[in-house]
């Protein structure tokens, strides 16, 4: 991604990020509030207007539809979670497997994710909408999932979690990504549990990048531990 | 009792066309929240459609199907042509444009086939195969009615192109997130709702025959019978559409008369309005934040 700009209306939010993510590898992306790091997933995937150059597997994909980065790979958990509230658990996981053709393989998937999240079989014929916050986080990361993706955006999935859950998530997204090679963007408040989890990081202010290395350069950088990591 | 059951009877059999229609206005109402106010005529319009192919001597059920067809086709490019440029713009602007292509369809079809009145025939025999309370058509037209409303039943919930489009009806920001592209869902909707009203076009007509201002009245009632079953709700929108019929043809009947008839729709309308707006069956939602 390069020199990546994003604007709302008149309001320009980022001001020519470049970074890159490795392949198989989950990068971080960190910040306070309003630092541009939901708009930065929004313009991976097309959801906002955007100026500069984002690829992915080699192909230019700035300035095309959203299903279309979708059908290429591309899956988006975004904040608020996005669930279909008036369909059922299972209804939200097949429409994740919208775009894929392969039926055996998308029931074995289905079956994977109610394995990963035992909570979900148990509540496969209820309405989404009345799952609890944390069922419903579940939910959008396995309905991403079952896109069978190869890059996977991940805003905020630790947000309203009990911590007991926000350790469980996250040692599954861990699995998922050591056995099935998915690369993951994952943005958080949660600095500490997101660096645990991140091989890298970039950590981002006002829409620039202003601090980039591995997990582990960041984790001892004073500043970061400071104003991020509360130590 | 022979004289009510019979209006009964008569009023299950337009209730279901009512239905189909509400049904249609339903289905445009859940993924864009306007009412089409043009659904009743393209229903008119495709009728004419049938009526020539009959008339050029095709075979009833072949017609049939083929208007069907063609209303599906008709539906889709009107919402890629006409409704697709308007989609941002405000509501008021939309609803115009739903209010020009009504006069627009209306005043085509008149002036291709004039306004004269046209009979429309039936494809269930004239002698009443089932007792002496219900004419074959009636029947005819409440069984097609409720096959329509199976299959689409079966479409919406079973079949993935179903599930997707009632996805994008809900949520079109996720739609696009799981790969669903939501611009051909919304063209799809308005095709399926076309070729429904088509069928309670062909339905309708052999009873008030054929005429471009047929369709008038039809869409009052069908616009009760959404309204009545909360216009969120395609269960309801059919109950609501075989109450109107029911109600439409005893009050005619036996206390306004049949010229006041109109008035309970619109009755019916303001009714639901002022007392309970989201109709009998109007969604309580759900959510948890």
């Amino acid at each position: 991604m390069r020199a990546l700009r994003a604007t709302y209306g008149q309001t320009r939010v980022l001001h020519g990020l470049d970074f890159a993510l490795e392949k198989g590898s989950i990068t971080a992306l960190l910040g306070a509030n309003g630092a541009g790091k939901t708009t930065t997933l929004r313009a991976i995937c097309g959801m906002v207007k955007t100026q500069g150059e984002v690829r992915f597997a080699g192909q230019r994909i700035d300035g095309r539809a959203t299903e279309d980065i979708v059908r290429l790979g591309v899956a988006h958990v975004p904040d608020g979670r996005g669930t279909f509230a008036h369909l059922s658990t299972e209804e939200n996981l097949r429409l994740g497997a919208y775009t894929r053709k392969e039926r055996p393989a998308v029931e074995a998937d289905l079956e994977r994710m109610y394995g990963y999240f035992p909570r979900l079989k148990e509540r496969r014929r209820q309405q989404a909408g009345t799952l609890s916050g944390g069922e419903q986080q579940m939910l959008a990361v396995s309905r991403a999932l079952m896109l069978s993706p190869k890059l996977m955006l991940l805003d905020e999935p630790s947000f309203g979690l009990a911590p007991l859950l926000v350790t469980e998530l996250f040692d599954i997204l861990r699995r998922i990504n050591v056995r099935e090679q998915i690369s993951m963007l994952l943005v958080e408040q949660n600095a500490a549990m997101a660096l645990q989890l991140a091989n890298s990081a970039y950590l981002l202010e006002t829409g620039r990048v202003v601090l980039a290395g591995s997990s582990d350069d960041l984790k001892r950088d004073d500043a970061v531990r400071r104003a991020y990591l509360g130590y | 009792m022979e004289a009510i059951l019979h209006q009964i009877f008569a009023g299950l059999a337009t209730g279901g066309i009512y239905a189909s229609l509400a049904l249609a206005l339903v289905m445009i109402y859940q993924a864009t929240h306007l009412v089409n106010f043009a659904q009743g005529e393209m229903a008119m319009f495709t009728t004419y459609i049938a009526w020539s192919l009959i008339n050029a001597g095709m075979p009833y059920w072949a017609a049939f199907l083929l208007t069907v067809v063609f209303a599906f086709v008709f539906g889709v490019l009107l919402e890629r042509l006409v409704i697709r440029p308007v989609e941002n713009a405000p509501v008021l602007a939309v609803v115009v444009v739903f209010i020009a292509l009504l006069l627009i369809l209306n005043s085509v079809t008149g002036w291709i086939y004039t306004y004269t009145l046209k009979s429309f025939p039936s494809p269930f025999p004239q002698q009443p195969v089932f007792g002496k309370y219900i004419s074959s058509h009636e029947l005819g037209a409440i069984g097609i009615t409720l096959v329509v409303l199976l299959l689409l039943y079966a479409f919406f919930r079973f079949t993935p192109l179903g599930l997707a489009m009632r996805a994008a009806a809900q949520n079109p920001e996720s739609s696009r997130l799981v790969g669903i592209r939501v611009g051909w869902m919304l063209a799809l909707g308005w095709g399926l709702a076309a070729a429904v009203g088509a069928v309670a076009g062909m339905m309708v007509a052999p009873i008030v025959y054929l005429d471009p201002n047929m369709m008038g009245g039809i869409l009052l009632y069908a616009f009760a019978a959404a309204l009545v079953g909360g216009i969120d709700n395609p269960w309801g929108a059919v109950f609501g559409g075989f109450l109107v019929g029911v109600l439409e043809n005893l009050l005619g009947a036996f206390v306004i008369g049949n010229e006041l008839k109109l008035s309970v729709a619109l009755v019916l309308i303001i009714g639901v309005l002022l007392v309970r707006p989201s109709g009998f069956f109007g969604k309580v939602h759900v959510t948890r934040v």
